[in-house]
Parts: C-alpha cells; sequence; structure tokens
C-alpha cells in the first residue's frame, strides 16, 4: 500500500492576546491509497485543527513539523503548487456544510468552480460532471438542485453537495471534518457507505475526523486517538478496541454504548486548557491508571504491540 | 413567499410612502416661520389685500381641503409657478434636477473607485501600515465639512494650478464632466469614507468565513476567492449603506454647487428658501423626497440580486 500523506511531530500554535494555546502538539500518522484513518477525540482535541494543518488553511496560526504529500513537503510548497494540491489531490469536506457553502452563490457554480480550477473540461462537460456527481452523493433532480442556493437545500442534501464539491477533481485523499455529525442516523449511514465505497472502489485515501466511537468501528481501517492535542494511541482499529493500550482509549471505549456492559462509565473532570501543556502526560488528572511517572514526563509514542503505537506509562498495565 | 410576490409587495410600498411623503412635505411648508402671503405682498400690506391674496391662493380654505388639493396637484405635475422665477416650477425642477443627479452620479462612481480597491489593500493587510495609512487618509476625509474640503481643492487646482474651471456648468456633455470633476470630487470624500470603512470591516468578517476557507480549499486562486466568495458576501451589508447615504449625498450637494456655483437643485433650493419661493421649496423637498426613496427601492433591488436568501 502506497502512502499518500504522512504527517510527522506536527505541532499547531496560535498566539492569542491571553497567550500562547497549543492546539496540536506532536502529532504524527499516515494515510495510504484505499485506507480509511479514523481521528478520535473530544470536542478540542486538535482534530480539526489538525486537517486544517495539512492543507494549511490556518489563520494566524504557527504550525512546525512535518506534512509530506505524495514525498513533497506541504510545509513549503508555494502558493500555486499548494493551490493545485488543495481539491485537486486532497479534497475536504468541512464540519458545518451550511457555514462552509456560500450562501449567495447556487450549488451548481460551487461544484463547477472546482472543477475550472483543476480540470480542462469545457461549460458543458462541467455541467455533465456536476451532474455526474449529485447522482453520486444521491441527490436526485440534479439539473434543478444545480441551481438552486445552500439554503434551499436540506440539511443531509447540503452535506452531500459538499462532499460532491470535495470529490469534483478526483481528489487521491479525502479529509472529512465530522461529516455525519449534523445528520440522522440513516442519513449518516448512507454517507459513510458512499464513502467507504470511493476509497474500496476507487482506490481513494480518507482521513475520518469523528467523536463517534461508532463510526470509527464500522467505517475505518484505522485509528488515532487524540487528547488535548496530543496523539494517544494509533492502530488497526480491531485491536485498538479489543485491547486498547492507552488508558484514554480505554476509558473512552468504556463511555461508549453498545459493548455489552450494563452501565456507560463516564471519563471523570473535564478536558485540560491549552494555554500551558502538561508537563506529564495530559490525561493524568483524570485518569484511573496514574501513577507518579504520568505527572513527571510526558510519555512518548512507543510500539506497544505489532502495528499499534501509544504514548501512555500504564500500557503494559492495560495489556 | 416567492421572490415576485416579494418584489411586487416592496414596489407597492412606493404608493403609501410617496403619499406620506407629500403629506409631512405640505404639513413642513406651514410650520415654516413667516407665511407665503406676507412674503409676496411684503409688511406693509392691507388686511383686505392679504384676505384677497388668500381668497386667490385658495389658503382661505380648511387645511384639510388644502392638503387634498395639493397632493391631486401633485400627482399631476402641477406645482404652480415659481414666485422669484415667474416660471412653472415643474419646469424650473426639470432643468435643474439633471445637473444634481449628475454631479452625484460623479461622485458615486469617483467613492466607489476609490473605496473598493482601498478597501481590499486594507482588509488584506488590517493593523499593518498600508491599512493604519489608508484609514487615517478616511479619517480625514470623513470629519471634514464638504464646504471645507470644496473650498479646498477650489483653491488649489482651479484657482491655483488653473487645471479646472472655478464654477459654472459647461454647454456640452465634454464640459459638464470638466466642470462637475472637482465638485464630485468633494462630494465623493466622505461617501468614499464611509464606503472605504464599512467595505473594510465587511471584508475582514468574511475573510475568515467558513466558506472562504472551503473555497480555498477547493484550490480556487487568490483572485477567485477575493472576487467572487469575499467580495459578493461583503458587499450586501455595503450596499445598504450606500443606499442610505444618498440621502447625505443630497445634502452635500446644496453645499457643493453652492461653493462651486453649479447650476443644480441644490443651489435652487438655497436661492428659494432665501427668496422664500414657497411653491419651488415645497415642490423641491417633495422631488428630492421621493429620489431618495426611490434610491432606497434601487438598494433593495440590488439587495435582492446580490443575496438570493431575500424575499424568500
Amino acid at each position: 500500500m502506497s502512502i499518500l500523506l504522512d504527517v510527522a511531530d506536527l505541532a499547531v500554535v496560535f498566539h492569542t492576546k491571553r497567550g500562547k494555546v497549543h492546539a496540536v502538539d506532536g502529532v504524527g500518522f499516515s494515510v495510504g491509497r484505499g485506507e480509511v484513518l479514523g481521528i478520535v477525540g473530544e470536542s478540542g482535541s486538535g482534530k480539526s485543527v489538525t486537517l486544517r494543518a495539512i492543507t494549511r488553511l490556518l489563520h494566524g496560526a504557527e504550525v512546525t513539523g512535518r506534512v509530506t504529500w505524495q514525498g513533497e513537503d506541504v510545509l513549503a510548497m508555494d502558493a500555486e503548487r499548494l493551490r493545485r494540491m488543495r481539491g485537486g489531490q486532497i479534497g475536504m469536506v468541512f464540519q458545518e456544510p451550511m457555514a462552509a457553502l456560500n450562501p449567495v452563490l447556487p450549488i451548481g457554480l460551487q461544484i463547477t468552480e472546482a472543477l475550472v480550477a483543476h480540470t480542462d473540461l469545457d461549460a458543458a462537460g462541467r455541467q455533465k460532471r456536476a451532474l455526474e456527481l449529485l447522482d453520486l452523493v444521491g441527490i436526485a433532480a440534479g439539473r434543478t438542485r444545480l441551481g438552486q442556493f445552500p439554503h434551499e437545500f436540506s440539511g443531509g442534501m447540503r452535506q452531500r453537495a459538499m462532499i460532491a464539491i470535495a470529490l469534483a477533481a478526483n481528489p487521491a485523499l479525502l479529509l472529512a471534518d465530522e461529516p455525519t455529525t449534523a445528520l440522522d442516523v440513516t442519513i449518516q449511514d448512507q454517507i459513510l457507505r458512499l464513502l467507504r465505497g470511493l476509497v474500496d472502489d476507487l482506490g481513494m485515501g480518507l482521513v475520518l475526523v469523528t467523536h463517534d466511537l461508532g463510526v470509527i468501528a464500522e467505517t475505518c481501517d484505522r485509528v488515532a486517538v487524540m487528547y488535548a492535542g496530543r496523539l494517544c494511541e494509533t492502530g488497526a482499529v480491531a485491536p485498538v478496541f479489543a485491547a486498547p493500550r492507552h488508558a484514554y482509549t480505554k476509558a473512552l471505549l468504556g463511555a461508549m454504548p453498545g459493548q455489552g456492559q450494563d452501565m456507560l462509565v463516564a471519563i471523570p473532570g473535564m478536558a485540560p486548557r491549552l494555554d500551558t501543556p502538561a508537563a506529564g502526560c495530559a490525561f493524568a488528572p483524570r485518569c484511573g491508571y496514574r501513577m507518579p511517572i504520568c505527572d513527571a514526563g510526558r510519555p512518548l509514542l512507543r510500539d506497544v504491540s505489532p502495528g499499534q503505537v501509544s504514548a501512555c506509562h500504564a500500557a503494559e498495565a492495560l495489556a | 413567499m416567492n421572490r415576485g410576490t416579494w418584489l411586487l409587495g416592496r414596489l407597492a410600498q412606493i404608493v403609501p410612502t410617496f403619499v406620506m411623503i407629500g403629506v409631512a412635505v405640505f404639513v413642513l411648508a406651514r410650520l415654516l416661520p413667516g407665511d407665503q402671503v406676507s412674503a409676496m405682498l411684503g409688511e406693509r400690506a392691507s388686511d383686505d389685500t392679504i384676505a384677497r391674496m388668500q381668497a386667490q391662493l385658495g389658503l382661505d380654505r380648511s387645511v384639510f381641503v388644502q392638503l387634498l388639493d395639493f397632493l391631486a396637484a401633485a400627482v399631476r405635475g402641477n406645482f404652480g409657478d415659481s414666485m422669484s422665477l415667474r416660471l412653472p416650477v415643474l419646469q424650473v425642477i426639470a432643468e435643474r434636477l439633471p445637473v444634481t443627479l449628475a454631479l452625484m452620479a460623479i461622485a458615486v462612481v469617483l467613492a466607489l473607485s476609490i473605496a473598493l480597491p482601498l478597501a481590499f489593500v486594507a482588509a488584506l493587510n488590517a493593523n499593518r501600515w498600508p491599512d493604519m495609512l489608508i484609514r487615517t487618509i478616511f479619517q480625514i476625509g470623513l470629519s471634514s465639512p464638504v464646504f471645507y474640503i470644496g473650498l479646498l481643492l477650489l483653491t488649489v487646482f482651479a484657482a491655483g494650478l488653473r487645471w479646472f474651471p472655478v464654477g459654472g456648468y459647461g454647454d456640452d456633455w465634454g464640459e459638464h464632466l470638466y466642470h462637475l470633476f472637482l465638485p464630485g470630487l468633494t462630494l465623493s470624500f466622505s461617501f468614499a469614507a464611509v464606503v472605504m470603512r464599512n467595505l473594510r470591516a465587511g471584508i475582514l468578517a468574511v475573510l475568515t468565513a467558513e466558506y472562504v476557507d472551503f473555497a480555498r480549499a477547493k484550490g480556487l486562486s487568490a483572485g477567485v476567492v477575493l472576487g467572487r466568495h469575499v467580495l459578493r458576501n461583503a458587499l450586501i451589508a455595503t450596499v445598504t449603506l450606500v443606499g442610505l447615504h444618498v440621502g447625505a449625498l443630497l445634502g452635500g450637494a446644496v453645499i457643493t454647487e453652492t461653493v462651486f456655483a453649479v447650476p443644480g437643485v441644490g443651489r435652487l433650493m438655497i436661492d428659494s428658501i432665501l427668496a422664500r419661493d414657497y411653491p419651488v421649496i415645497q415642490a423641491l423637498t417633495l422631488v428630492l423626497a421621493i429620489l431618495v426613496s426611490l434610491a432606497f427601492l434601487l438598494t433593495d433591488l440590488v439587495q435582492m440580486w446580490l443575496d438570493p436568501r431575500v424575499g424568500r
């Protein structure tokens, strides 16, 4: 499996009036062709910021580390190379389709402008491709829909329209930020099937950000668990879910319904502030496996079993 | 509600608006100190003469009948004769109105061609030196009175450098444009400042909108992102402001026309007030108020064209 995107030591710092915010702190993962990587974590754990850092869409943030796209250094790309990568090679789906679609432009134009940017299609060809795309994402009566505006679409259709835009130029990788969060379960299922189908049929790579472990279990090949801007654990979905090797992953799975347990176990406490990074493990204050070493030194990512990496001092205790 | 219905409703609003403007103008003319008859006859007229004049002008009838009479005549475009110029009021206004409209058009075009690009430069360099410089210059433009800017331009470019005429209107289109350039520039200053500041703020707000990030994520060029996704949305708020500013622009035209001796309705208004030419004052107020409300209508139409959500 060839690697499309490789991220290493990615850190994002926002300089705010009240000081620095370490939104992402040393995250690394890679995605290959035909592979679905799920990134899971609570709100504010840095999932969305990570995606936007990859395509350099953050405003006024300090981004360090390495982002490599098919062997090329993304952080060193010039404006034109970056433009061709965005949309042309890496498609993006945003979290809020109502906010991400331009309210004053017809959906058709919002699809075809992506085709203008990345293909040689003429107007008729773009129109044809736009109809194909709407059909692909399951929007009926495409011809009428192309002339309509976002406010004339339902929530589910806006989400599909955004996916259609992201897929317009046949990107090799899709970064999808909670593409199903705002949708009801039936539509959520349809969209996840659609995305999985594109990965299986066309060999597209997919990074799926979510806070829903159920979505990860159903759709993803590998999972990366994030907490407070840091990467806790990565590995294939089945082994990580069966035998988590990070205390946070274990706690997260314990709070997930449908695992055969009688009671869900809530994680006590609150996610930490990101202005002063913890010297030790960020999860330590809320952790049931806390040891003195957890507060003293930051746990580094290490191989805990074949293909599974964890940054937890209690990895062995969890095994 | 569909847009056609909305549009019809908006157009229908014009009728009651015009009626209310008419009533307001009539009432205002009655509230002015002094009265028409003594202005015409002078202070020494006898009571008998005054009474005869009042009867002749229909001023002895009840106020309500006079109002209906005024409105009915106004609808037919009959505003009587100017007392000082001895000409039909409508003819006097029709001769002067195009001059003022041309002046305002020049001012708007100048203001927009100054404000639009500078708003972009300022917004894209927010809080850095180009932004600071542009904002400072416009702050001065905004806080300087129209007559001061007018006199300044007049002294430097007309009297001093002799690039432009000191006043007047000229005889053909080319001369009109040449004569109206300095007055137009004078009038455009505060307007440009208002548009620039508002548009700069609008662009700044839109620049960080999700749909602009999404447009970038699609791989659109910077030009398309700014021209299509940013400008269009930023303009929606600015268009409203431009429409609302037309009234202020008319007020500025009155002063500008006086400074540059431009024979427009602004000058006419001042002259008529000084001559207590009530029919002209009354008709002119009505025409200008109708102009402003037509500008508001135009604003709504442009807004509807810019923003597909309006009227749905």
